[in-house]
């Protein structure tokens, strides 16, 4: 690892003056993911500014209904609140199933949406990446690809974003608050992650000089009929496959409203508004989720050692649409997947 | 290896700080780059928190911080001014063996040991966290913890045994 200026942060002012006309510098947070990729040389950051002590770790109810998370607030926090249990399970179910009760203990909300790719390629210096060395090249495209992309990737780039958290963030609607020295603005979660397009070096559409301070979830919470469901290699502390996070409203039999995303199959998380909205009014039975997977995969594509993803994707869908309208939401302990 | 090299030598400004280590005030002045783990281990001689993986794969690394279970390998020790920090040889009250000590040896929950300060200290956490109730949730939010003599079952039925207790 470089040697770095370590920095401490005392306000998001002291946070943003710290980071100013400094390209090299970076906030730390929890540190799970950054200083992972400082030992591996991946990041090498000349600063490092400690934002831990900034006051952004409250979870507090907004006016109209919905919840507004600080970004500091800790995974394992932000999952046990007792709001986010009661009207958001699906955030808490997602959060659950991702990493370690000692990684979620550190990791932050903010953070978690800036995490980096797995992709091994990214992690090993010793080769190609265009998301780390632009105009390199792409070792996973014709390398060991199981892990990566089906939707959304490039030439350039077929790294998947690895969060479990902004999959259910993604079907929430959640609305990302950011600050600058040009001010605050509010990103649509939507618009938050990038697709790798030619310039794969950038995850987001948030900018250097930028810090996250908050998270707000809006009112809709699908805390009746939800799932989180995550296929992976082992029952626990693995990064997805494929997942799939799915909000419904019924009315009877009938879908009202039906939210989906897939997490680990694209450079972000995964919707099709379009293959959304042709649930409306529709039974919830497995004809029309079938209908509905075959709509969200129909421009996959797969790559050597990928390809299964495809069709493992669709059955994740069609099974979570299946447990969110039944009611039966995958639980993260006990692993069946009924 | 890649990219500029500029600043990997130069001799870092080291930083003052202060933590409170199983319940010992130390006063350090460390490089920026100094994990907690390194710090236990190679600063202050309390070998017992492992190196296993050294990037948040395995757990071996387990301590408490402020009675939360973290990874030390994924956290650099400046970053926990004025923690306090508890870790294997913090355990033990008066040569008296930590409930969780004593059911690990009950149950002969380990082979070769190496994983057994991050398992101990991290069902430590789990009980203060107060969330596992089955055999299944202990599994579940023992999972950052890895053993690879296989010795989850005799695991799992320690720290029942210590719920039990409690």
């Amino acid at each position: 690892m470089i040697n770095f200026e370590y920095a401490r942060a005392g306000d998001v002012a002291d946070a943003l003056r710290l980071i100013a006309d400094d390209s090299a510098a970076k906030f730390v947070a929890g540190g799970t993911n950054l200083i992972d990729l400082m030992k591996m040389d991946v990041e090498r950051p000349r600063k490092v500014i400690d934002i831990n002590r900034l006051p952004l770790n409250q979870i507090e109810n907004t006016p109209n209904g919905g919840l507004r998370i600080g970004a500091l607030v800790r995974n394992t926090d932000l999952a046990y609140h007792p709001l986010v249990e009661q009207r958001y399970p699906v955030l808490a179910s997602a959060i659950m199933a991702g990493a370690s009760q000692q990684l979620r203990n550190v990791a932050s909300t903010g953070g978690n949406l800036l995490q980096r790719t797995r992709c091994h390629y990214f992690y090993d210096t010793a080769t190609p990446c265009n998301k780390r060395e632009p105009g390199s090249g792409c070792s996973a495209i014709h390398g060991h690809n199981r892990m990566h992309a089906i939707l959304g990737a490039s030439e350039a780039c077929i790294a998947v974003h690895p969060s479990d958290m902004c999959v259910a963030l993604a079907i929430l609607e959640a609305k990302v608050h950011v600050t600058g020295a040009s001010g605050d603005r509010v990103i649509a979660f939507a618009d938050f992650h990038r697709l790798p397009g030619n310039t794969p070096q950038r995850d987001t559409n948030l900018n250097a000089s930028e810090i996250i301070t908050a998270v707000e979830l809006p009112p809709q919470g699908f805390s009746k009929n939800y799932t989180y469901l995550k296929i992976r290699d082992r029952l626990s502390y693995a990064f997805a496959l494929v997942s799939v996070a799915v909000g419904l409203e019924l009315d009877g039999e009938t879908i009202k409203e039906a939210c989906f995303a897939l997490g680990g199959v694209a450079h972000r998380p995964w919707r099709d508004r379009q293959a959304e909205a042709a649930l409306n009014g529709q039974p919830a039975n497995a004809a029309t989720f079938a209908r509905a997977a075959d709509a969200l995969l129909s421009d996959a594509k797969g790559y050597e050692h990928n390809r299964f993803k495809i069709d493992l994707a669709r059955r994740c869908l069609v099974r979570a649409l299946t447990q969110a309208a039944h009611g039966t939401p995958q639980l993260q302990s006990f692993k069946k997947i009924m | 290896m890649t990219g500029n090299l500029a600043g990997a030598n130069t001799s870092p400004d080291l930083i003052q700080l202060t933590l409170t280590i199983n319940g010992t005030r130390h006063a350090l002045k460390l490089d920026p780059r100094t994990t907690l783990l390194d710090l236990l281990r190679e600063h202050l001689d309390l070998t017992g928190t492992k190196k296993g993986c050294d990037q948040g794969q395995c757990g071996a690394c387990t301590i408490l911080v402020d009675g939360r279970r973290i990874n030390s390998c994924l956290t650099f020790a400046v970053m926990y001014e004025g923690a306090q920090i508890t870790t294997i040889e913090g355990l033990a009250r008066d040569g008296n063996l930590h409930p969780l000590q004593q059911v690990f040896i009950d149950h002969d929950a380990f082979q070769c040991g190496y994983c057994t300060p991050g398992q101990i200290c991290s069902a430590v956490g789990l009980m203060a966290e107060d969330r596992a109730r089955t055999a299944e949730e202990i599994r579940e939010l023992m999972s950052g913890n890895i053993c690879r003599c296989g010795a989850y079952t005799n695991i799992v039925a320690a720290i029942q045994q210590a719920m039990g207790r409690s």
